[in-house]
This record gives C-alpha cells, structure tokens and sequence, in this order.
C-alpha cells in the first residue's frame, strides 16, 4: 500500500498539512505523557514499559510521517531498519557482559564482611 | 556532464509487491533505489551509520549503569529546577524536548512549502527552526553550567556513581554538536531558498549543480534524526 502511494506521487513527497500539525500534536501529547511518568514518580515495571511505549510512539511518529518513511518503497525502508537489529543484538549481548561485570564485582571486590 | 548524472533518475519499476519488490529493487540495474536521488539516499545510508554511533554511546551507558555498585544519581532529582520554592523535576529537559518537537514541526511545515515552490514560506520556516535548535543548544549549555558548578565532572559527582558525569557530557554533548551542525546546515540551506537559489536553478559553490527543492526535504531528514535521537535520550537517559 505504502508503495502504491510512493509511486502515484512519483518523488514529490508533498502530503497534507493538516497531516503534520496532527501528528505535532501527537509528539506533544506523548512527550507530556513521558514526562507525567517521571512527575507522578512511578516505580518498577509500569514506569520502564510506559516509558518505552511513549518512546517508541513517538520514533515511529517521527520516523513514518516527518521522515516520510511511509511513503518509501519498501526496499529504502528495509535497507534502513533492517540493520537496526543489530544494535538489539549488541544491546543483548552488552547485557549478559555488564551481568556478568556486576557479579564479578559483587563476588571479589566486596567490602569484607 | 554533471547534468547527466542527476537529469533522470527515472528507471522502470517492477511491479512486484512485498519481498519481491525488495528482491526486485535489489538485483534490478543502475539503481536499487527507485524513486530517491543520490542525495536522499546518501542521508539515510549517512543516518544510519549515526544510529549505530549513538547506539553504541546508549550502550555503554546501559552496560555502565548495570554494572556498577554504586548507586546512579537519580536524574529526576539532578534534573530538577526550583521556581519559586517549588522544585519542579527535570522541567528544563521537558522545556528542550517540547523546543526541539516544535523545530520538527517547523522543519516539516517547511519542506510542504518547499515542494509547494513557496519560497519565502519556506526559507521563514527554516528561520524559525534554526531558531529552535539555537534555543535547544542555549538550554543545553546552561543545564551543563548548571551541573559543573554543582561539581559533575567525567570522573565524579557528589551524588554516586562516578559514570554519570562521563556518559552525559559524552552523550549530551555529541547530541548537542550535532544540532549545532544542523543549525549551520539549516541556515545555509535556508539562505539559499531565501535567495531563489532553486527557482532559477543557480549551480551551488562547490558541486556547480543546479540546486532543487528536494534539498530541504534532504535536510529535513536530518533535522528529524536529531530529534529521534533526542527521543531516546530523553527516555533512557532522563526518565530511566
């Protein structure tokens, strides 16, 4: 579908603006939604998901319609993100080592009992 | 002979829909990315090497923030600015991050008009957004001011782990030359549109090419980056 829009306006990426001014608006609703988290100084599970979720809304936000990244053909956009997983990897490989770091400390370098 | 080269970048398109259409662009001739110039093309694939920079700078702050057994200076308290006896946490930063959102805006707003062929609206627009990023570097100066006075140095800081002062100024202030630069871009480019550069189709100063619209969109790509990354920031940096 994303294609099929990429290739009827040719390379003008020109969309409405009232398209932009909404999703503007979205990016302050949710940056104030991130920032309440913080505000009402939420704990544990709940202030790590809502963070992230507000994160992630608003990068894909940005991303799909500023970037006009959803209006791409579909081999740009693969090209893109796909190597972005990789940094998911490094992030999960960086967290077994900073674990295990953690433990060595905790084990050797304890101040004695 | 530098015509040549950007004149057409129309090539026939497969129609294929899904994967095929990816294994299509792929092993077709000339050009995998159809529909893109060079130039946009080039930014992303620039981008993308940025997102692995800044990936890696996130990275080595969660690896240092996990791995340490000192306590992490909780950033809500660091963060938090006292207006009339009332302290209000991380309000400065929430201040940046609508400032930089509205840039994006603005940045958006901009390249409508410039595939509209409005001239003045656009080069007003891009004004306005450099203003933004100006403000957001302003701020960003005054919070490292701030800190330093309070004692945060790369090495230590009165409240905990000594990786604290380290990761921010290091991530922050790659953060922040980056919108610097942008601001210089933005008012270069923007100087250009003001003064009809692509409506008479003037050859720039170093690549003698004829210049386009589609130039603002380029640098609206990498004006939206910077807010990207700041949204990230923002979230693990600030709110974790």
């Amino acid at each position: 579908m994303a294609q099929a829009t990429a290739s009827s306006s040719a390379h003008t990426q020109q969309h409405p603006i009232k398209l932009y001014l909404v999703v503007w608006a979205w990016l302050f609703i949710l940056s104030t939604c991130s920032y309440l988290v913080d505000f009402f100084q939420l704990e544990g599970a709940l202030r790590y998901s809502l963070i992230v979720l507000f994160m992630l809304l608003k990068a894909g936000l940005i991303i799909a319609v500023f970037m006009h990244m959803a209006w791409e053909r579909l081999s740009l956009v693969y090209a893109i993100l796909v190597p972005i997983g990789a940094v998911l990897v490094f992030v999960a490989i960086m967290t077994l080592e900073a674990d295990n770091t953690l433990l060595s400390r905790m084990s050797f370098f304890a101040p004695g009992p | 002979m530098a015509e040549q080269a950007i004149s057409n970048i129309e090539t026939p398109q497969v129609d294929a829909s899904g994967l095929r259409s990816i294994a299509a662009d792929f092993s077709s001739d000339r050009q995998v990315f159809k529909n893109v110039s060079w130039g946009k093309a080039m930014m992303w694939i620039f981008l993308l090497s940025d997102t692995f920079v800044f990936s890696c700078f996130l990275i080595a702050y969660m690896t240092a923030r996990m791995s340490t057994t000192v306590p992490w200076p909780n950033p809500s308290e660091v963060f938090s600015l006292t207006i009339g006896g009332v302290s209000l946490p991380l309000l400065l930063i929430a201040i940046m991050t609508f400032v930089l959102i509205s840039s994006s805006g603005t940045m958006a707003m901009a390249v409508n008009c410039g595939y509209a062929r409005d001239r003045k609206k656009t080069a007003a627009l891009m004004f306005l957004t450099a203003l933004l990023g100006a403000t957001f570097v302003g701020m960003q100066a005054f919070e490292w001011t701030k800190l330093i006075h309070e004692g945060v140095r790369p090495w230590g800081n009165p409240w905990g782990a000594a990786q604290f002062g380290s990761t921010f100024f290091m991530i922050t202030g790659f953060h922040g030359t980056h919108v610097t630069f942008g601001v210089i871009f933005l008012l270069i480019i923007a100087r250009k549109v003001w003064r009809g550069d692509f409506d008479h189709e003037r050859r720039g100063f170093f690549t003698s090419r004829k210049g386009r619209y589609e130039v603002v969109e380029i640098m609206g790509l990498y004006w939206h980056f910077v807010d990207l990354v700041w949204v990230f920031i923002f979230a693990f940096f600030y709110l974790w």
